[in-house]
């Protein structure tokens, strides 16, 4: 329990209104989009100022409360799922775009922006901010950067971490770092921003994010390539990049996610298909014109039984169509969805493919599998009833069989969503127990008093 | 008094619809209320996240997720957008119900839901006396929209600017009619709902015009109850039923092909909540239940999709009056109703329809929700009638009286000449009687 006294300390700093101590309020913070046990925290404060987001982290640090901070909650790994008596700290309060430079193209915003808002105001001035990971609707900017989030656009334009361009945020006793700068060369000092990127709020709070924004495209072309055979959409995948061009989305759909879209939409999919790939070209109107030419013939050479190419932004948004309601489709089929991102290098997509349909019939699991060919990034998902305690176990199984397959490929745990404390226990399969060791020192240097989102990515050091 | 442990048993009932919920979050986009305070206890996961701990026996006292649930519109644009497709406005009231029979109604509601809402005899008399006093507790606000405020510092009305009761509701106008199909061959009950009854009989009117100049017979029954949503959405299901019954036999189904309302929440009531709410009643009066719910139709989907009216093929003159549509939830996200009541305005040739930004974004009236939280239903109402304003018309529209209450609150409020009116008036004022 943490005390009256102290929650009346944490009421002078950020006022009554942004601490929530009733038992329902704080339920409501139990959990994030990972399937995982609800922890109901201790304390819910929501300051609203960087002076008031000081002082709460060093009102933590000083009675040692460990302290989660939240966006909207919606990464797949459990990074906030707060500790009982522990402290969760809002960002929802912190939702202003401080500068949007059209002349050295960045942009100043506080972490609880939203990143959906923030792509259409940079939209509005004719600039372009390209991270777009699922959630953009509701996720928050300083999620993006505490996950290092990714989406659709990671082959062409990457992910979050490539957009950080400076950072301030506060160390765990509430002191305020500066990293990074507003220009595009700086090699002051450090590069704290990048320790900072995808570290799940276990080493700093962040107020600040400086993001470097591009030109938006002037063009930009759609197709739907449909395939027989997995492999004859891989080997396009392949060929694509083979030939110098990088689509600025390269999306796969396999059979059975096919299917669900299908009995969701009735967009009239292929139902009998093995693969889709959904592209898009962007860029110079010439040149989007000739990739797009090359892409098309590209698909035919690998045996693509069909290509759409989108004539009007009526026909683009319906390619597009499918592969935003692929997660809803799936999702609609089981209580419980289990969304993996175990990433392989792309040339081994298909040895990936045939690996999940493995494990699915091994363990007698439903598991669609959709995601960024492009860049290797496929989300095995895996349809389950999280109450049915046989299943559960296969599942389990079946998810540790998919990393171990990933890293046999050379890949990774965990393309974009995050280590938290899902995949925790998993890092020194991927790594070694010195590179624990070594991440763990990092963290006791700069968090004495493991405060910082304690047992996320490293478990507890 | 049921145990907690009784309570999390009943709520229990509810669990396969509760694990539908992924806990992805997407409700936040959506939400107008989670759009007003960022609490992630009014927004539709936070909610089902309280039930479920609920159902786990996670909390000492109920009365916390109760206060919680009831912070909602019941707008269902989290439904909407669910991408796995909760059906949170069945699960939220059914566990209205659920904890209102463990935690008993409150004083006030009782009197108001059982007393009054529950005897529509008794409620027509009582709305008739305050018509003809209310001129004594309230003066004029707003010229334009024709509302008033209270006169007296203190009182019920608080810093509302209502649209008063009109001197003599619809069903003193017209009791009752039963007329033979005309032209169209369809004959249509009314079904008039307390709010057109009560405050806008000119909808009702118009209504009426028009599907007689559609050749639709038109039946109407006299002592008409309310829809009930009023009971079910504060978890009387006493009351409710009551009053469901009640309609059943004024609106006997063999009587008419369709039940038309005017009343985007009436609607929605009759063809999603009846059947929901009768499900562990017998098979016999279930059936009944469906058999009308099957049948009610909202007036702009019935008169665009049934009888085929098609919007002017020649486009509306420079300077007809521009008018903006508002979409009522209860008809956009409970129906998937939003081209209709537009294809109805683009065939008035006196208008021409300018699209506000985000029309479907909630007005934030939620019935019963305003009277218990009136501060974020104005400060969701503000931001609808921002958007309004931006839109530069003279007249909004919409398809629901409830939108049109909370429309004539907040405009008046920010002293706006925008008029407030029904898409049907729009459409009955351009048909040549």
């Amino acid at each position: 329990m943490i005390s009256k006294a102290l929650i009346q300390e944490f009421q002078k700093v950020v006022g009554s209104d942004g601490v929530f101590a009733d038992e329902a309020d704080r339920a409501a913070y139990s959990y994030d989009a990972a399937v995982l046990e609800p922890v109901v925290p201790g304390l819910v404060v929501r300051p609203t100022t960087a002076e008031m987001l000081s002082r709460v982290v060093r009102l933590c640090n000083e009675n040692r409360l460990p302290l989660t901070v939240r966006g909207a909650g919606t990464n797949l790994s459990g990074g906030t799922v707060p500790r009982p008596d522990g402290v969760v700290v809002l960002t929802n309060g912190l939702n202003r775009i401080l500068e949007i430079n059209t002349e050295d193209l960045y942009a100043v915003v506080e972490p609880g922006v939203i990143t959906a808002k923030f792509a259409a105001a940079v939209e509005a001035r004719g600039l372009f901010y390209p991270p777009d990971p699922g959630s953009q609707a509701v996720s928050t900017l300083g999620g993006n950067v505490a996950e290092n989030a990714g989406g659709l656009r990671g082959l062409k334009y990457g992910v979050t971490r490539d957009y950080v361009m400076g950072l301030e945020f506060f160390d765990a006793e509430g002191n305020l770092v500066k990293t990074g700068a507003r220009t595009v060369k700086c090699v002051t000092g450090y590069n704290l921003a990048a320790l900072l990127v995808g570290s799940e709020g276990t080493l700093g709070v962040i107020h600040k994010i400086i993001l470097k924004l591009i030109p938006a495209p002037q063009h930009r072309k759609s197709m739907v390539a449909v395939f027989d055979r997995v492999s004859g959409a891989s080997e396009t995948v392949a060929a694509i990049i083979a030939n110098r061009i990088v689509p600025a989305t390269l999306e796969f759909l396999d059979n059975f996610t096919i299917r669900a879209v299908e009995a969701y939409s009735k967009a009239g999919l292929p139902v009998e298909a093995a693969a889709l790939l959904l592209i898009e070209v962007d860029g110079h109107p010439g040149q989007v014109e000739e990739e797009a030419a090359k892409v098309e013939a590209i698909c035919r050479e690998r045996g693509a039984s069909s290509i759409q190419v989108a004539r009007t932004a009526q026909e683009r948004d319906k390619v597009w169509e499918a592969r935003r309601a692929a997660l809803s489709a799936l999702a609609k089929l089981k209580p419980t969805v289990v969304l993996e991102d175990a990433t392989v290098p792309r040339s081994r997509i298909p040895d990936m493919v045939a690996a999940v349909e493995e494990i699915a019939r091994r363990h007698h699991l439903t598991i669609g599998t959709f995601g960024h060919a492009g860049d290797g990034n496929l989300h095995p998902t895996i349809l389950t009833d999280r109450r049915d305690e046989k299943e559960w176990q296969r599942v389990e199984r079946a998810i540790d069989e998919i990393f171990d397959r990933a890293l046999a490929m050379g890949g990774t745990l965990s393309g974009e969503h995050g280590i938290g404390l899902a995949k925790a226990s998993f890092m020194e399969r991927e790594t070694t127990r010195a590179t624990l060791d070594y991440a763990r020192r990092i963290k006791r240097a700069l968090d004495p008093n493991n405060i910082l989102n304690p047992g996320k990515i490293i478990g507890d050091a | 008094m049921a145990t907690i442990q009784e309570l999390a048993r009943l709520v229990r009932e509810l669990e396969d619809q509760l694990v539908v919920c992924m806990r992805c979050g997407m409700c936040q986009a959506v939400c107008p209320l989670y759009g007003e305070t960022g609490r992630e206890a009014d927004v539709a996961r936070g909610k089902l996240a309280l039930l479920e701990g609920l159902s786990r026996e996670m909390f000492r006292d109920p009365a916390g997720v109760s206060e919680r649930l009831h912070r909602c519109l019941l707008c269902g644009s989290c439904a909407a957008n669910c991408p796995s497709g909760v059906k949170v406005l069945d699960i939220f009231l059914k566990a209205r119900a659920i904890l209102a029979g463990y935690q008993g109604l409150s004083p006030v509601k009782k009197a108001v839901l059982r007393g009054m809402l529950g005897n529509p005899e008794i409620f027509d008399r009582v709305m008739e006396w305050g018509a003809r006093f209310q001129k004594i507790f309230t003066r004029p606000a707003n010229e334009t929209l024709g509302t008033s405020c209270a006169r007296f510092g203190a009182s019920l009305l608080g810093n509302r600017h209502i649209k008063p009761l009109a001197p003599k509701p619809f069903h003193a106008e017209l009791p009752s009619l039963d007329e033979a199909p005309g032209a169209s061959g369809v004959k249509a009950a009314f079904f008039v709902g307390c709010l057109i009854d009560k405050i806008f009989p000119s909808v009702a009117r118009a209504s009426l015009k028009v599907l007689r100049h559609h050749g639709v017979g038109v039946y109407l029954p006299d002592n008409q109850a309310c829809c009930g949503i009023p009971a079910a959405s504060s978890g009387d299901l006493e009351t409710f039923k009551k009053l469901v019954r009640h309609n059943l036999e004024r609106f006997p189904v063999d009587r008419f092909d369709v039940l038309i309302t005017s009343c985007a929440t009436c609607t929605a009531t009759i063809r999603k909540v009846w059947p929901v709410l009768f499900q562990e009643e017998g098979p016999e009066v279930l059936e009944r239940v469906q058999a009308l719910s099957e049948k009610a139709m909202d007036i702009h989907a019935f008169l665009v999709g049934r009888l085929g009216v098609a919007p002017d093929p020649v486009p509306p003159e420079k300077d007809a009056l521009a008018v903006t549509y508002h979409d009522p939830c209860h008809l956009r996200k409970s129906l998937g109703v939003f081209a209709e009541p537009r294809r109805l305005l683009q065939a008035s040739p006196s208008v021409r329809l300018v699209e506000m930004a985000q029309p479907d974004w909630c007005c934030g009236l939620g019935g019963s929700f305003s009277l218990e939280h009136y501060d974020l239903s104005a400060g969701i109402g503000r931001r609808k009638r921002d958007q309004v304003a931006a839109a530069g018309c003279r007249v909004v529209t919409t398809g629901c009286p409830a939108c049109m209450i909370q429309l004539h609150d907040q405009l008046s409020q920010a002293g706006d000449t925008v008029t407030v009116r029904h898409a049907i008036e729009i459409y009955a004022e351009n048909l040549n009687s």
